[in-house]
Formats: structure tokens, C-alpha cells, sequence
């Protein structure tokens, strides 16, 4: 049974309305609310600690799954999910992480994700966090990502906050084989006083693999925000960082680039930059008619769409 | 109509510089301005000083008899004034699309597909290839200030001011932008303000202001300053009133 909170996380973190189709696992208050199966897609519970195992069988093409987790109770919960992406299939996960918190204690989720990307595998991994409720117990959110990608697979990462988590630590480790390719886009708001650590760190291993990521984020109010992220080419390979942050008020952000060439083939490139709304576009913008407060949320949706 | 009486305008960092000086100007509606003039002369502090982004130190702006000189960037843009910037903005995140609707809003239009398809084509671009394009710094200058001059053609505007529209934009792409301006001319009711150095967009001017040291120097036609062979040819300032010019 899900109740109206619960439909309103799902649809924030998963863009689900109702039960979806084919393939899913909907997580409720750390235990298994619902789950489906397809016949190229198998969802089983880890016999040994808590999660699941996704397993989607070689040459799938254009399925989904979809494996929310939605919390309405404050509680400590702690899953651990492995993905195997079979060989030569095309897939999209839709993830996620909502968390309504109306009371003074502390509600808290913890994802630890392990992918095997196989052979020519290409994955779409979707991943919301979304908070809400009145209480004063902080929404905490810890997801910890390992993904290996073999030879001429790919791995396209969306990982957004955007409302309402307190405390993040997002930690990513991604390792590429040859002619692997590796795109991150993550999008990422806080507010009041919450704070953000986010730490991918790429491996790329084999000849001729490819990283980008693409960071962006906001820090309003005095909330704090920690970037690290950090590219290591052990081949000839090519890599592209661009992490980007727009500050205001009193908030603080740190952006630490990395990137370690081992090889001399290795094309790595960081760019960061941390700055305010520029006065431009905001003029810009008024000089179209829209009151400065509107402006500023053009540009601020704009950028972290 | 568009009235200036006695503008000035105050350096940023400094009050006692006056960036504009004294500027009397009348505007009238279905007329093409040119305002041109030396590096650093006052043609675009004057048109930010229209467009509300320049406060103004003494004087007074009137449009259609209405005094707007209190008036913000915003409520100005909503009586219908627009300015095209010299050297536009980037914007991470957001598309041509957006830009353009936003534009488009701003007068009630609707930004449909074959709206906006149009207003790429005016600016010489194809739609395809441009609309959901993020103006961020892929941008070449030169089409960034196409769709600049696209989030002024899409709105209904009783005053189109262009600061130097022409820059950075190619050869083949400038006779598109004249062709357009001329439309602009011909369909609407609007006075068109044209900050420029070029002859070609000079021949277009009903009236050519000449903005020398924060001052109007003068109020000519194309034919005249275009027609004065001696008029570009010697050092220094070239308006009537500046001692480093003796012919005048």
C-alpha cells in the first residue's frame, strides 16, 4: 500500500505516477514493498545482507528497471544492490532515493552500488535524491558507486539533488577497459544549512577509453558543498573534467581537481570554476522583461537542468 | 515617440565624470537611428542609459509623453524598450529555445516551433542545427549575437535598440541582417536605435546621431557623412566639435 507520501517520492526521485512497468523493486522503509520481473531482467534478494542483485540478461535492448527507495519513518537503512549488465544489452536503471522526514530524529539512507558493465554493455543509471517533511531530524543521503566497464562498454551517469537531503557523501569509483566510455552528469543544489561531498575518482585503464564528467551545482544560503574529483589514465586514453558551481550568500564550496597521467598517451583535462550569477545575465534577462527574482531562477534552473 | 531632455549619466566608480553629458535627443516611432561615433564617445553608456541598466544622474526620458526615467530595467522592458548587448551573455544550461521563448513571452507571443524556426531564420541560422543548442561557450561571437538580435525581433517593441549588431558576424550573414532590418523597418511601428560603424548599416539610418566625449556633436543623414570624403580621413576625434579635428 502506498500512501500519498509515498507516491509524491516516487514520483520526485523516479518520475513514477503509479506501479511502473516491466522490471522494478520499490525499497519502503528499509523492506521490500513490491517488486516485478521480466524475462531478461531478474531482480534477486542478496541471501546474506540487505539489497538486491540486478541481473539483466546479454543482448537486452531498450528495457528499464526501475529500484526507488522511498523512507517516510526515520530509521538507519543500509542496502547493498549489485548490477550485472550482461553483454552487448542496452538498459536504463532508474534509482533513487526519497526521504520524508517529519520527525526530531534523524533519517538516514546508505547505497552501496556495485556494477559489472560487461562486454559492449551500454547502461543509463538514473539517480534522484529528494527530501521532504517538516521534521527536525536531518535527511541523510551516502550512496557509494562502483562501476567496472569492460571493453567497448558504456556507462551514462545522471545523478541529481536537488531538494531537500541535509547531508550527502556521494562516493564514486569508476574503472574502464579498452575503448570503454564513461559520461557523468551530476546536478546538485543545497540550501539553509546543508552540506554536500561529492568524490568520483575514474580509473581509466584500458587503451583508448573515455571519461567526461560534467559537475554542476548551487550553494545557497549557508550551506557547504565539497568537490573532489579526481582522473587517473594508465593508457592512452582521454579524459575531460568540467565542474562548475554557482555561489550565493553565505555559502562555501571547494573544488579540487586531480588528474594523474601514467601514460604518456593520456589527454586529461580539469576545468573548474566556482563563481556568482553574473550581473550580465541577469540584466539580460530583465531587459526581456522578468523581475530579478525571476531571473535568477531561470538561470539557476537552466543550469542545473 | 521617445524623448531625451538633458541626460546625463555618472561614471560607476566616480561621480563627478558625467559618461553622458547633457544628451537632448527625439526619437519618432517607424525611424531608423544610427548612432555612431569614436571608441569610448558614450553610444552604448546612452543606450543602457535608455534601457534603465545606466541610472541616470539629471534629465529626463519620456516615452510616448510618459515620463519612464524612475522606471527599472524590467518595467521598462514591459513598455516595450529592448537592447541588444554589444557583447552578449553566455548562459550555462540554457538552450536558444529558451532564450528565444522567453522573448517571445515577454510580448504574449506564442513560442511555438515555427515561431522560433522564423526568428532563427531572420538571424540567418538554421533551426535545425541551432535550437537546442545550450548558448554557453560552443558559441562562436558571431552567433551568439545572431540570437541575441533574435530575442529582440521576437518581441513586439515600441523602441529596438542594436548595439553594434554587426560585429563579429560574417560577410555573407551581415547582408541577412541589413535585409532584416529593413523588414523590421517596413512591418512595424517601432523606433530602431542602431549602434554602428559601418557604412552598410549607416545607409540605413532615416537620421545619424554622432555621440563625440558624452556629448550629441550631430544630427546628419548617411548621404552626408558618408558623402564628406574627408570625414574619416583624419587623426583623432572626427565630430564638428572636438579640437583634434580642424576640418569641420
Amino acid at each position: 500500500m502506498l500512501t500519498n507520501i509515498d507516491k509524491k517520492l516516487l514520483k520526485e526521485v523516479a518520475d513514477l505516477h503509479e506501479i511502473p512497468q516491466g522490471a522494478y523493486n520499490i525499497r519502503k522503509n528499509g523492506e521490500k514493498h513490491s517488486r516485478n520481473t521480466t524475462a531478461n531482467i531478474d531482480i534477486v534478494t542478496k541471501p546474506d545482507k540487505p539489497g538486491i542483485d540486478i541481473i539483466i540478461k546479454p543482448g537486452t535492448k531498450n528495457e528499464s528497471v526501475h529500484i526507488p527507495v522511498i523512507m517516510s519513518e526515520s530509521m538507519e537503512d543500509m542496502v547493498y544492490n549489485t548490477f550485472e549488465i550482461g553483454a552487448d544489452s542496452d538498459v536504463t536503471i532508474v534509482a533513487g532515493c526519497g526521504i520524508h522526514n517529519s520527525s526530531s530524529k534523524d533519517a538516514g539512507h546508505d547505497g552501496i552500488h556495485e556494477f559489472f558493465v560487461r562486454r559492449g554493455a551500454k547502461v543509463k543509471y538514473i539517480e534522484k535524491h529528494y527530501g521532504d517533511g517538516d521534521g527536525t531530524g536531518k535527511r541523510i543521503l551516502n550512496p557509494t558507486t562502483v562501476i567496472e566497464i569492460e571493453e567497448d562498454g558504456i556507462a551514462e551517469l545522471e545523478m541529481v539533488q536537488i531538494k531537500g537531503v541535509d547531508n550527502t557523501k556521494r562516493d564514486t569509483l569508476v574503472k574502464l577497459q579498452k575503448n570503454a566510455k564513461l559520461i557523468v552528469s551530476e546536478r546538485l543544489l543545497t540550501y539553509q544549512q546543508q552540506e554536500a561531498t561529492s568524490i568520483i575518482t575514474v580509473e581509466l585503464l584500458g587503451e583508448d577509453s573515455t571519461a567526461q564528467i560534467i559537475s554542476r551545482s548551487v550553494a545557497q544560503n549557508d550551506s557547504k558543498q565539497v568537490f573532489h574529483l579526481n582522473m587517473r589514465g594508465h593508457a592512452e586514453c582521454r579524459g575531460h573534467i568540467q565542474c562548475d558551481s554557482i555561489i550565493m550568500h553565505n555559502a562555501v564550496v571547494s573544488s579540487i581537481p586531480e588528474i594523474t597521467a601514467l601514460d604518456e598517451g593520456a589527454q586529461l583535462v580539469h576545468e573548474a570554476a566556482i563563481g556568482k550569477i553574473a550581473s550580465e545575465q541577469l540584466t539580460k534577462l530583465m531587459c526581456m522583461g522578468l523581475t530579478e527574482l525571476e531571473a535568477e531562477e531561470t538561470i539557476l534552473q537552466g543550469f542545473l537542468a | 515617440m521617445l524623448e531625451l531632455k538633458n541626460i546625463s549619466v555618472s561614471a560607476k566608480d566616480d561621480d563627478s565624470i558625467e559618461i553622458i553629458n547633457g544628451v537632448n535627443l527625439t526619437l519618432e516611432e517607424k525611424k531608423i537611428y544610427v548612432i555612431t561615433g569614436p571608441n569610448g564617445g558614450g553610444k552604448t553608456s546612452l543606450a543602457k542609459a535608455i534601457m534603465g541598466i545606466y541610472p541616470v544622474s539629471a534629465g529626463k526620458i519620456s516615452l510616448d509623453g510618459k515620463d519612464i526615467t524612475d522606471k527599472t530595467i524590467t518595467e521598462r522592458a514591459k513598455l516595450g524598450i529592448g537592447y541588444a548587448f554589444q557583447a552578449p551573455p553566455r548562459f550555462k544550461g540554457l538552450m536558444v529555445r529558451d532564450i528565444l521563448s522567453i522573448a517571445c513571452n515577454a510580448s504574449n507571443k506564442k513560442a511555438d516551433e515555427k515561431t522560433l524556426f522564423s526568428l532563427l531564420a531572420d538571424v540567418g541560422l538554421c533551426a535545425q542545427d541551432y535550437i537546442d543548442r545550450e548558448l554557453c561557450a560552443s558559441f562562436s561571437g558571431g552567433e551568439l549575437k545572431r540570437v541575441e538580435i533574435a530575442t529582440l525581433l521576437a518581441r513586439d517593441l515600441r523602441v529596438a535598440l542594436f548595439d553594434e549588431p554587426e560585429a563579429g558576424i560574417d560577410l555573407w550573414s551581415f547582408q541577412k541582417l541589413t535585409d532584416t532590418f529593413r523588414a523590421l523597418h517596413e512591418k512595424a511601428n517601432m523606433t530602431i536605435v542602431i549602434i554602428s560603424h559601418q557604412e552598410r548599416i549607416l545607409r540605413l539610418a532615416d537620421e545619424v546621431i554622432l555621440i563625440c566625449g558624452g556629448r550629441v556633436s550631430d544630427i546628419t543623414t548617411p548621404e552626408k557623412i558618408l558623402g564628406d570624403v574627408n570625414f574619416f580621413d583624419e587623426p583623432g576625434c572626427f565630430c564638428p566639435n572636438c579640437f583634434s579635428r580642424k576640418k569641420v
